[in-house]
């Protein structure tokens, strides 16, 4: 294989896995945290992409636009979304069991799709990237880069960051994480449960929506987009090992890797290649890479 | 109820449908067709997930398997025969089965749920990226099977009547095998395995062949009404392997209330019959175009409101009309409300 075509690909593997990173992080954390198993994950994926694209002419109206403005809206939006999702329904279901999580936030997928479709419609949409950030850099004589899939990776990995060092650094992330190993513990020692589910809740909605609307110029909108990421990110969660930041940091970069690569070597079965993955992660460790508790 | 009410109630109910075809129109005919067909897929499953515990997310493999099985073995210009057709869906659908199963088996819990959805997921890629059976067009069957000896014909499926009976002896019969099964040693053991399987384990029961032997079962029914459902359409495509339609499949099993066999069939009727009420246009007007929004609210709303499923909510209502002797001798110093 060309050496400039093996960087390309690479480049393009780690964007996408940094990307699945953004979205499996916030559902592993709920999931850990909050034992919930949440199908409307990817949903919120696809609200943040649809909201970069439907919300562009209202903030170039009101706030002079811009790219990042209206991903910065979006985010604003998406955060409260999260945190009044919790508060009227998924506070609800702490007390259920997962099969009736599981059926609960089923609906939910149907409620967003379909609410989706009346309030946007059915249409695939393109976004154009911003013009700053729109050029290439070519690699050699014939290959050219897109700068924006390096923005991507760019900014994901300053998010990655920001939440490791929340994690490991504040007293917000020293609360989350006792809350992952033992909720009755920290609700003893005075730390309000519920503002903290609400909180990790919000920041889950808000990294899948972020991830939904900078992939967006890439991926253009559409129909199902949540779904088919839902999926993948069930898998790196799983992968990685329920609950853990750092697995499903690992489980997303090799799902982005076998992805890609797939797509090049194998594009006859490249769509299985992840399952494939996953089965023979979990044959060797059943309970993931990187098991907590 | 008590067991005589009980099988007069099984007896009248089985009357009722076979009389149906003959006072109900085609839609409807076809409508309960449907229902029964997928009202046999949620028991199967339900073997699984009320019987041992064992929530799988991937059991529309074993339909689609069966479908497949069906279309892909039917000769072009004539029809199959059932007596070699069936042993071969059954094959299809529990060969893959017994090495998925052997795999899956090892994980529990949620991994259980994510690894049966993964090889799932590489059935539907198999069918939808090669051509191996055409690929995400689907194939068409021509000719619906038919029983036969040599070159005389027992029994034709072709006339939609008798479609609808055939369709309605196979479920019958199967849930009679299936409701036997779970008043056997081998369902009282698959109880004891979802309670507390490391009890049963130390009672001596080697429960990894138990749970084997239920998956393979319950793919095996899962087959059948796979070839079933090919041979109501006569055409299968990869969509019938997707996560969607395992997730519907174990959303009747769940809405129905796990752990009781008549509540996998209760959930099929109640989801069928909720997708089509949302779809017609006649009650809903312009909504029904939107129907996957009532439609998810509702499914919010039963959960909420229900959460042992159809069934648990009819035995409670059951309980409150009449508070039976039973109920009365558990609780013996509790007023009645």
């Amino acid at each position: 294989m060309d050496p400039v075509i093996f960087l390309i690909q690479c480049l393009n593997a780690v964007q996408y896995g940094l990307l699945l990173f953004l979205i499996a992080s916030g559902l592993t954390l709920i999931f850990g945290i909050m034992g919930i198993i949440n199908l409307a994950h990817g949903s919120f994926y696809m609200v943040g992409a649809y909201m970069a694209f439907a919300l562009q002419p209202a903030v170039e109206h009101y706030l002079g636009g811009g790219f990042v403005a209206t991903v910065a809206v979006c985010i604003l939006l998406t955060t409260l979304l999260g945190y009044l999702l919790e508060w009227v329904f998924f506070s609800y279901l702490y007390t259920r069991d997962h099969l009736q999580q599981v059926l609960m936030t089923y609906g939910l997928i149907l409620v967003f799709e379909e609410l989706r479709s009346i309030l946007v419609g059915n249409d695939v949409h393109g976004i154009a990237p911003p013009p700053w950030l729109s050029g290439s850099i070519s690699l050699s004589d014939v290959m050219t880069y897109p700068v924006y899939r390096l923005f991507i990776s760019a900014v994901c990995i300053l998010v990655a960051t920001a939440l490791y060092l929340v994690l490991t650094r504040t007293r917000l992330g020293m609360k989350i994480r006792a809350g992952a190993s033992n909720r009755e513990m920290i609700s003893s020692l005075g730390v309000n449960i519920k503002r903290l589910y609400r909180i990790v809740f919000a920041i889950g909605v808000a990294l899948a929506a972020l991830a939904g609307a900078i992939a967006a110029p890439v991926t253009s909108v559409y129909p199902g987009m949540g779904n088919a990421i839902l999926i993948v990110s069930f898998v790196i969660v799983v992968i990685g090992g329920i609950g853990s930041i750092r697995g499903a940091f690992l489980a997303a970069m090799l799902v982005g890797f076998v992805a890609t690569f797939g797509q090049v070597f194998f594009p006859q079965v490249a769509g299985m290649l992840v399952y494939l993955l996953m089965a023979l992660i979990l044959l060797f460790k059943p309970e993931g890479l990187f098991h907590q508790g | 109820m008590t067991p005589r009410k009980r099988t007069a109630f099984v007896l009248s109910v089985l009357c009722l449908l076979a009389a149906l075809p003959w006072v109900a129109n085609d839609y409807y005919t076809g409508l309960i067709v449907k229902i029964m067909i997928y009202g046999l897929f949620a028991m199967s499953l339900q073997l699984l997930v009320g019987g041992a515990g064992l929530v799988s997310l991937g059991h529309a493999a074993f339909f689609g398997a069966g479908a497949y099985a069906t279309a892909l073995l039917s000769p072009e210009s004539a029809s199959a025969n059932f007596f070699w057709l069936i042993p071969c869906v059954l094959l299809a659908s529990t060969a893959y089965a017994a090495v998925t199963g052997a795999l899956s088996l090892r994980t529990r819990g949620i991994y259980f749920i994510m690894i049966t959805l993964a090889f799932a997921q590489m059935a539907y890629y198999v069918f939808h990226d090669t051509q191996f059976g055409g690929g995400s067009d689907g194939i068409y069957l021509y000719f619906r099977p038919e029983w036969r000896v040599g070159d005389w014909t027992l029994l034709n499926i072709d006339d939609p009547h008798t479609f609808y009976l055939f369709v309605l002896a196979t479920v019958a019969s199967i849930w009679a095998f299936l409701s036997v099964l779970s008043r056997s040693r081998f369902g009282a053991a698959l109880t004891g395995i979802r309670i507390n399987e490391q009890r049963m384990r130390a009672a001596g029961y080697s429960t990894f062949a138990y749970k084997f032997v239920a998956y393979l079962l319950a793919a095996a029914l899962a087959g059948i009404a796979g070839m079933l459902f090919a041979a109501k359409d006569g055409f299968v495509n990869p969509e019938l392997l997707n996560w969607e339609q395992s997730g519907l499949v174990l959303l009747m099993v769940i809405l129905g209330g796990s752990g009781n066999l008549w509540g996998a069939l209760l959930g099929a009727f109640g989801l069928i019959a909720l997708e089509e009420l949302f779809q017609s246009e006649a009650i809903f007007g312009g909504m029904a175009n939107h129907w996957h929004l009532t439609f998810g609210l509702t499914i919010i709303a039963l959960v909420a409101v229900m959460p042992k499923g159809l069934a648990g909510f009819m035995n409670k209502l059951g309980h409150r009309a009449q508070p039976g002797p039973a109920s009365r001798s558990s609780l013996p110093h509790t007023p009645q409300p």
